[in-house]
């Protein structure tokens, strides 16, 4: 057998070498792949297991609904979480409308001309630009109206009269416009990728109906597109929410005796309505700067009050994406293509 | 080439038929030696038809001939695609479409379409057929449930859709989906309705309900539709008009057009096709 010379032999074990080391290379890919999961994981995991540990004992409910005190032992994350909340609803309410609005004209309406691209383009590099120029930047425009002199006006709502300071100074809505523009960029961009993935199809079967421009983007466009903004506007929110540079450079109060609207409790938001209109131009704090804060006090025990700070900023970024999630699904379940 | 378009122009006195005069003299919509440029690019040449009101026109010629493009320049859907231009008249009922004066909303809402794929909106049965009547004004909730009763009834869906019209439309078959379509256009009670390849992604099944619709839609509408098949043109036309390479080559009875083609041109196609 083995003095017979055979010509297929030798190339049939080359094939099959090859096909060995095809094989092993796929194997190799698959462990690669499956250890950049792994390890973005474990890391994750380890994180959050030495924040959870360190908090507890310092997680308390007290720690939820109190205002920081002077002593550890009263640290409290009152008014930065309502302070972000503030924040952050404000920040929606203006970055939204601006930002669909936005995408709707730059993908529906503007002809694509060299003006159109170079703004597209640097929407795209806005999106990119450090949070912390956005801070100096919403300094001088919002916080100190570049250098304008202070003067009150009276501003009246119909049910309630409240005086209307300008420059903003160092209140919500000036942090809340700052965060406006850091996360217009992300809003633009994602709602334009919603639109652009709606069907020509749609749009075309509702013109040949004799429905007008207008009618078909907010008829039909729009509502399909519902679901890919509202991913950008979680997205956006998320992260606005969990910054803390642009809000330091604002100069928010990093101690603060007081909630936005100076409620004492919680039924003077029905007793005392007038107060809400009133609280965006109060001075703030957010639970991303009472964080930093606290990591900053030399006393070790507050590396624990910073920890439970992180559990509470954590959860509160769950719970806000998750019920995103649960909207965007229940739009989705409408339209199907 | 001069003498072929003038041929082409006057397709009625080639054929000469006593009908054909009789239904040229009161044509839905009529073109005189219309010409239709996308960019630089002529896709039309010198068209002179005149459709017939109140029955089935068929477009019948090969893949790239410019039917579909003739077919969208009545209801002014080419206007979507930038840099098209129409050269020469296009007149419904005597009117210059595309005077500057003419509303394409209302020109549309006359002028109803269906596409070659089925393109139901994402919503429920029932606001796909009440939406054209809502952009145009109806609000009144008992005023759109009769039409779309009505509009699914012409559409020989209502049977089927009637305990689920708040389902979504996506839900519904291809079939049911075009049908859908076709009740969709109709609620907006236009004149004339253009099908492009209505039937084309059917089944046999969904394809021969569609045709039944169409020759009962003819007895209210102008309907003039593109299509590859011929037998289905053969079926459903009493008007056929071969275009080739975007030049009408013959219009006339579907009959004499398809027994005794007069253009040597549209009996090759035609013979071709059937073997």
């Amino acid at each position: 057998m083995s003095t017979v010379p055979n010509q297929t032999e030798p190339d049939h074990s080359a094939s099959a070498r090859q096909i060995d080391s095809r094989h092993s290379i796929g194997k190799l890919f698959e462990f690669a792949c499956w250890a950049s999961t792994w390890v973005s994981l474990i890391v994750l995991l380890v994180l959050l297991a030495s924040v959870g540990y360190q908090a507890t004992g310092w997680l308390s409910w007290r720690f939820v609904t109190s205002l920081d005190g002077v002593k550890v032992q009263e640290a409290g994350l009152l008014a930065g979480l309502v302070g972000s909340f503030w924040l952050v609803s404000i920040t929606a309410l203006m970055s939204v409308p601006l930002g669909v609005g936005a995408a709707i004209y730059l993908e529906e309406y503007a002809k694509p001309t060299l003006f159109t691209r170079f703004i597209r383009l640097n929407i795209a590099n806005l999106a990119g630009v450090p949070s912390i120029v956005y801070g100096i930047l919403g300094f001088t425009l919002f916080v100190r109206m570049f250098g304008l002199p202070k003067a009150t006006y009276a501003v009246s709502l119909g049910f309630t009269t409240f005086s209307l300071q300008l420059p903003l100074g160092r209140s919500i809505i000036a942090g809340a416009m700052t965060l406006t523009l850091l996360s217009l960029p992300v809003v633009i961009i994602a709602a334009q990728e919603a639109l652009r993935s709606v069907p020509a199809s749609v749009r075309h079967a509702s013109y040949a109906l004799g429905a007008s421009k207008w009618q078909t983007i907010w008829f039909q466009v729009l509502p399909a597109a519902i679901p890919g903004i509202l991913t950008g506007v979680i997205l956006a929110m998320s992260r606005a929410i969990g910054e803390s540079a642009p809000i330091a450079v604002l100069g928010a109060a990093t101690y603060i005796g007081y909630v936005p609207g100076k409620f004492k409790s919680l039924s003077e938001v029905v007793t005392q309505p007038q107060k809400l209109a009133a609280a965006p131009f109060d001075q703030f704090t957010a639970v991303p700067l009472q964080i930093y804060n606290w990591v900053n006090e030399p006393k070790q025990e507050y590396q624990y009050v910073a920890a439970a700070g992180i559990v509470v900023l954590l959860a509160v970024l769950l719970l806000l994406n998750g019920s995103a999630i649960f909207i965007r699904q229940h739009f989705q379940k409408k339209i199907r293509w | 080439m001069q003498t072929f378009g003038q041929l082409a122009s006057s397709p009625s006195a080639a054929s000469g038929s006593r009908l054909e005069q009789l239904a040229a003299a009161l044509p839905k919509f009529e073109t005189r030696g219309m010409n239709f440029f996308y960019g630089t690019h002529q896709a039309l040449f010198d068209i002179s038809l005149k459709v017939p009101q109140k029955s089935v026109t068929a477009l019948i010629g090969p893949s790239g001939c410019g039917k579909s493009t003739y077919l969208r320049t009545l209801n002014r859907m080419n206007d979507i695609i930038e840099h098209t231009r129409v050269m020469g008249p296009v007149l419904l009922d005597g009117k210059e479409i595309y005077s500057p004066d003419v509303d394409v909303v209302s020109l549309r809402k006359r002028v109803g379409m269906v596409f070659q794929k089925s393109t139901p909106f994402p919503k429920s049965i029932f606001d796909n057929v009440a939406y054209g009547p809502r952009i145009h004004g109806n609000r009144n909730r008992q005023s759109l449930v009769e039409i779309v009763e009505k509009c699914l009834r012409q559409a020989a869906l209502w049977e089927e859709v009637k305990d689920r019209l708040k389902d979504s439309a996506m839900a519904l078959s291809g079939g049911q989906q075009q049908r859908l379509c076709i009740a969709r256009a109709l609620a907006t009670s236009p004149e004339v309705l253009l099908m492009d390849e209505p039937a084309s992604a059917l089944d046999p099944a969904s394809t021969s309900r569609v045709e039944d619709l169409i020759i009962e839609l003819k007895q209210n509408y102008t309907i003039i539709i593109v299509t590859h098949n011929m037998q289905q043109a053969a079926r459903i036309s009493e008007w056929t008009a071969f275009f080739c390479q975007g030049r009408l080559v013959e219009f006339g009875l579907t009959k004499q057009l398809f027994t005794n083609p007069v253009q040597k041109e549209t009996e090759d196609y035609i013979t071709g096709r059937f073997g």
